[in-house]
């Protein structure tokens, strides 16, 4: 095993492999390490993504698109349903993919690229020196090795321990882990064209329990609740059951996944002297949607562009690699994260009578342009009664 | 009596949402196995977040 590089990276999702492929494309010497031992799997996704979004990192294949979507429809605890229109909701909503497949395709590119790629290849610590990271103690098919880079990637997903174990405070609060449960399930009858969001604190407390359609009769059929809601005998497995039991009774389920989405904000410094932290590991995930696949690429390959420019100018400090903090944070991503924040936590306070009146004031409603601030807009002049909690949102928004 | 983590490993699922919210970086995902690595101070918070209930905070004489 080469035991020096430019870069190294640790974990091979969509952040991975988007740093990997960039600086790699750029002409350094990259090191992408997995400690599973198979790219894509197990799945702990959703899978859903915006069309435009997606189009910006890789064009759509359908060898690992499963279905592209319509509309999405948001379900109120008492059935009433707001249709968003693919024309109204601005691609938002978009595809379900294949991330099996997805995520080995990203992979390959980085190999492609020229990236080393290894395999159940797990970073147990970061090799520090001065304070500063400079690689990574490895085990690699149970024999220990050690790692060189003059910048590392810290693209581990939701555990966030290497980064952690740099000095990086990732722990996720529990009110701000979202636990979750998904079965594939095969033989239900779905509206194949829609992806549903339900809504309600006997569906789903401070979550939502999703329907993404991947194929006719096949969907992932999932549901977060925050680690606060979770307790003995309402967890989200229990949630799911539950609504599986009363909706698809006689759906089959092919698959039966776990997972936490943190919907905290994101880390107060996502860089540090030889690091950058990128994707769920840096908390980059919507708050709202608790979608991360289109973050997780941005601040991949955004990683992979301010390490290729510190690694050619011999400066891999922290404040060399301060330009990724201060860019993602600055773009439509980082803006976005810290407006669905104060709409998330507005909206966990809801009980499921506010959220019916709310859903009821614009279930007719055609929105022209989707957008958060359009939906609140429309929220206040509906809902004249809940003026003052909605003006302190939009307040708060501004 | 001391206080201890459980691991069923028939419920686990090892997505590591357990990892992600322990105050103490105790717990270690490696690949299908949950491992309890460093000293655990029984919080609980670990068994709260899991999906499965795959953690319980036992007392042992």
């Amino acid at each position: 095993m080469k035991n020096n590089y430019d870069m190294l990276v640790i974990g091979g999702g969509p952040a991975g492999a988007l740093a990997a492929k960039t600086a790699a494309e750029a002409g350094n010497s990259v090191c992408l390490i997995e400690k599973r031992p198979a790219i894509g799997t197990p799945i702990r996704c959703a899978e859903g993504i915006g069309k435009e979004l997606l189009k910006e990192y890789i064009k759509p294949d359908p060898r690992w698109i499963s279905a592209e979507i319509e509309r999405a429809r948001i379900i109120a605890p008492n059935g009433t349903a707001i249709s968003l229109d693919q024309d109204r909701a601005g691609n938002e909503v978009g595809y379900v993919l294949d991330r099996k497949v997805f995520d080995r395709e990203l992979v390959w590119q980085a190999a492609e690229a020229g990236a080393d790629i290894i395999v159940k290849t797990r970073a147990t610590e970061p090799i520090m020196e001065n304070g500063a990271v400079r690689g990574a103690k490895v085990i690699s098919v149970g024999t220990p090795a050690e790692i060189r880079a003059e910048v590392v990637i810290a693209a581990d997903g939701t555990e966030a321990q290497f980064a952690r174990r740099a000095g990086l405070d990732t722990t996720v609060p529990l009110r701000e882990m979202m636990s979750c449960a998904q079965y594939v399930m095969t033989d239900i009858d779905i509206d194949a064209g829609s992806t549903d969001f339900y809504l309600g604190n006997e569906i789903a407390p401070e979550g939502y329990l999703w329907v993404f359609p991947k194929g006719e009769r096949t969907a992932n059929v999932g549901i977060g609740i925050t680690g606060r809601k979770s307790h003995d005998g309402s967890r989200a497995k229990d949630y799911l059951d539950r609504f599986v039991a009363k909706n698809f009774p006689g759906g089959k389920t092919i698959e039966a996944i776990v997972g936490g989405v943190p919907v905290c904000r994101p880390l107060t410094c996502t860089v540090a002297d030889g690091l950058i932290v990128a994707g769920d590991a840096a908390r980059v995930v919507d708050p709202i949607t608790g979608g991360g696949i289109g973050n997780a690429m941005y601040t991949g390959r955004l990683a992979g562009q301010v390490a290729t420019r510190c690694i050619e100018a011999g400066n891999c400090s922290k404040e060399a690699l301060m330009p990724y903090d201060t860019e993602w944070r600055a773009s439509r991503m980082g803006k976005g994260i810290e407006r669905n924040y104060k709409v998330k936590e507005y909206f966990i306070t809801l009980d499921d009578t506010k959220l019916n009146t709310l859903a009821d004031s614009i279930a007719n409603i055609s929105f022209k342009e989707f957008s958060v601030a359009a939906l609140i807009k429309e929220l206040i002049v509906r809902n004249p009664r809940m003026l003052l909690e909605l003006k302190a949102l939009k307040d708060a928004l501004a | 009596m001391s206080t201890m983590l459980r691991i069923n490993r028939d419920k686990c699922g090892y997505c590591g949402t357990c990892v992600a919210v322990c105050p103490e970086d105790a717990l270690e995902l490696i690949d299908a196995y949950l491992s309890l690595e460093r000293e655990c101070i029984a919080c609980g918070i670990c068994a709260r977040a899991c999906p499965l209930g795959a953690l319980e905070v036992v007392h042992e004489e």
